[in-house]
């Protein structure tokens, strides 16, 4: 084991990520669970903005809400509380015990999940567009790419971090997930532009990064609705890129004093405790 | 004095209960003091309880001492874990490791990369120990269709595939069949004995197999360590006389054998139906054995079998502990 610690972290981000890309391919079931059913609840938001002869973009603002979802349920269930799965199938012991950093792990995941997810997405998007006849006028392109980066990357930091809380709060995590789901989809604003909470209720929101993220790329599909928009997209690209550091060192520390309460306290890694 | 691979010096881990009223706190190792020697196969032969998985989960960095100090490879587990972990893998008996949906290839693969092992050189080890294992034909195989056998080789195979210096076994022929057992111990023995210094630490509750494995082997009860030495040197702590058993032609005149000088609770019994003579004596001393050969042989009787009985590890730690193994 003659390599660079850099080099032995990217093997390890690698082999992680490898099981949930790989999982995609073996496991075609998602395609109807991750991909259809998202569609129903699009489907009844488009109709109701339909019916109420909204704008159009307002049916696309769902699709793209709709396609962001994906993201966000990747991150409560496949991040947040990814590590008490592997400690409930032992695996983490085995992690913990590596000549790795912890968040080799944690980025592994996160990069197979965003794989995995980004397909997925982009599939909600693409059947979106088709059922819905939706058009979207992308502008800046590179913009989009910057601002999806750092959406994505404060997105999986804060799931890093949630991973550490919830292995402390062993199986109430579950109950967390599921308190985060729905309340999250109304303050982020998934269906609707997130101006609409008000500004106090969105400056709130805006500490979950797919908030300020899904405000942003609407806006850089639909630049003429600029009555829709929170804050210019320059401004939430920044507070994005803040989250990404705030989030990731969070993280990081979460992570380190996880690892000692486990070694301290032997309850964290065993599998009956 | 060269570096010991494993060395604890006044070793103690308390447990104590999240709440009060959950009971109250459990030593489970107390001033533990071990030296393991590189190139060892050393064995911690205990019941359950006894404190060897958290000595091994101390050494491998996962739990800390509550006091004591524990070095390994001569790094501080506490201090200096990264470079410990470096140096050291674990595999434990039981253990459900790994993604089911992944192949037994992909999933060593895997683990080897959390080593940093190159690519191509972990597949090539993990061909090459699929074969030594009788697994070739399962490589490609989901790892949820195997069976406890076969994963639990896998799981041996995940801690010898990143080539540590120091590979913690503990319990890992737990529940398997004869065949499975006899395939991972030859492999172990194999390992250390190929002369690169490559320790294995074993915890076991199988007298008979760190009998057959170990260098050296530490009981451990209650989180102390009661005795350390080598199988042999342990079994003559039980001052047990040697038992012989001996089948000769029939014998008619056996009245002197009972008489011989150090030969005790001299018994005897014609078997009619293979017209034979069994003899049963203990001895104090393995010399009285040539009178006794003498003896029947003046008689005129021929010897058709001789047992003997000596101590076993069970009889060390009956003596060591005041009981057996439940």
């Amino acid at each position: 084991m003659t390599d660079s610690w850099l080099v032995r972290n990217l093997r390890a981000i690698r082999g992680r990520a490898y099981p949930r890309i790989i999982g995609s391919k073996r496991e075609p079931s998602w395609l109807f669970f991750d991909i259809v059913l998202p569609l129903l609840t699009v489907s009844a938001y488009a109709y109701v903005y339909k019916f109420m002869t909204a704008r159009p973009e307002f049916v696309g603002y769902v699709v793209l809400g709709g396609a962001m979802t994906a993201f966000w349920l990747n991150i409560l269930w496949a991040m947040a509380s990814q590590l008490y799965w592997e400690k409930e199938i032992g695996n983490l012991q085995l992690y913990l015990m590596a000549p790795i950093s912890r968040m080799s792990i944690l980025a592994g995941m996160a990069v197979g999940g965003l794989f995995f997810t980004t397909i997925r997405a982009g599939s909600t998007l693409a059947i979106g567009v088709l059922v819905f006849g939706i058009t979207l006028n992308l502008a800046d392109p590179l913009m989009l790419v910057v601002v999806f980066i750092a959406t994505m990357i404060s997105l999986y930091g804060m799931g890093m971090m949630f991973a550490s809380l919830y292995l402390l709060f062993g199986r109430e995590a579950y109950h967390m997930s599921n308190l985060m789901t729905e309340p999250v989809y109304l303050a982020s604003g998934f269906y609707f532009p997130v101006k609409y909470l008000g500004p106090w209720a969105a400056a709130g929101a805006s500490f979950i990064p797919i908030t300020l993220g899904l405000d942003a790329i609407r806006q850089l599909f639909y630049p003429a609705a600029t009555q829709d928009a929170f804050l210019p997209v320059t401004t939430e690209l920044a507070i994005l890129s803040v989250l990404c550091v705030v989030f990731m060192i969070l993280a990081k520390y979460s992570l380190a004093f996880m690892e000692n309460l486990g070694k301290s306290t032997g309850r964290l890694t065993l599998r009956w405790q | 004095m060269q570096t010991a691979a494993v060395e604890t010096k006044a070793l103690s881990r308390v447990f104590n209960p999240k709440k009060k009223k959950e009971g109250k706190s459990v030593t489970a190792l107390d001033s533990v003091n071990l030296r393991i020697e590189k190139g060892e196969l050393f064995g911690l032969l205990g019941p359950n309880g006894a404190g060897k998985t958290t000595l091994l989960k101390i050494l491998s960095t996962l739990l800390l001492p509550t006091s004591g100090h524990a070095y390994v490879a001569g790094h501080d587990v506490a201090k200096d874990f990264q470079d410990v972990r470096r140096k050291i893998n674990m595999v434990s008996g039981g253990e459900i490791s790994g993604y089911g949906l992944l192949t037994v290839k992909e999933n060593l693969w895997m683990f080897s990369q959390f080593y940093g092992i190159k690519s191509k050189v972990a597949k090539d080890r993990i061909d090459q120990m699929l074969e030594t294992f009788g697994m070739s034909d399962k490589k490609d195989e989901k790892v949820r269709t195997l069976s406890t056998g076969q994963r639990q080789k896998m799981n041996v195979i995940r801690g010898f595939v990143t080539d540590p210096e120091i590979l913690f076994l503990d319990e890992p022929t737990l529940g398997l069949d004869v065949n499975a057992s006899r395939v991972i111990r030859e492999y172990i023995v194999n390992w250390v004995g190929n002369g690169t210094d490559k320790t294995v630490l074993l915890t076991t509750h199988y007298m008979a197999e760190a009998d057959q494995l170990c260098n050296r082997i530490a009981i451990i009860n209650g989180g102390k360590i009661l005795a350390c030495d080598t199988p042999e040197n342990l079994k003559k702590l039980v001052k047990m006389n040697k038992t012989f058993s001996l089948d000769v032609t029939l014998m008619n005149d056996k009245g002197a054998l009972g008489s011989i000088k150090g030969v005790s609770n001299f018994t005897f019994s014609d078997l009619a139906e293979t017209n034979l003579t069994r003899l049963k004596f203990v001895l104090e001393d393995d010399s009285a054995v040539s009178d006794i050969v003498s003896e029947v042989l003046r008689s005129g009787s021929k010897i058709v079998s001789l047992q003997k009985t000596e101590p076993t590890l069970e009889d060390v730690f009956i003596k060591m502990v005041g009981k057996g193994f439940e």
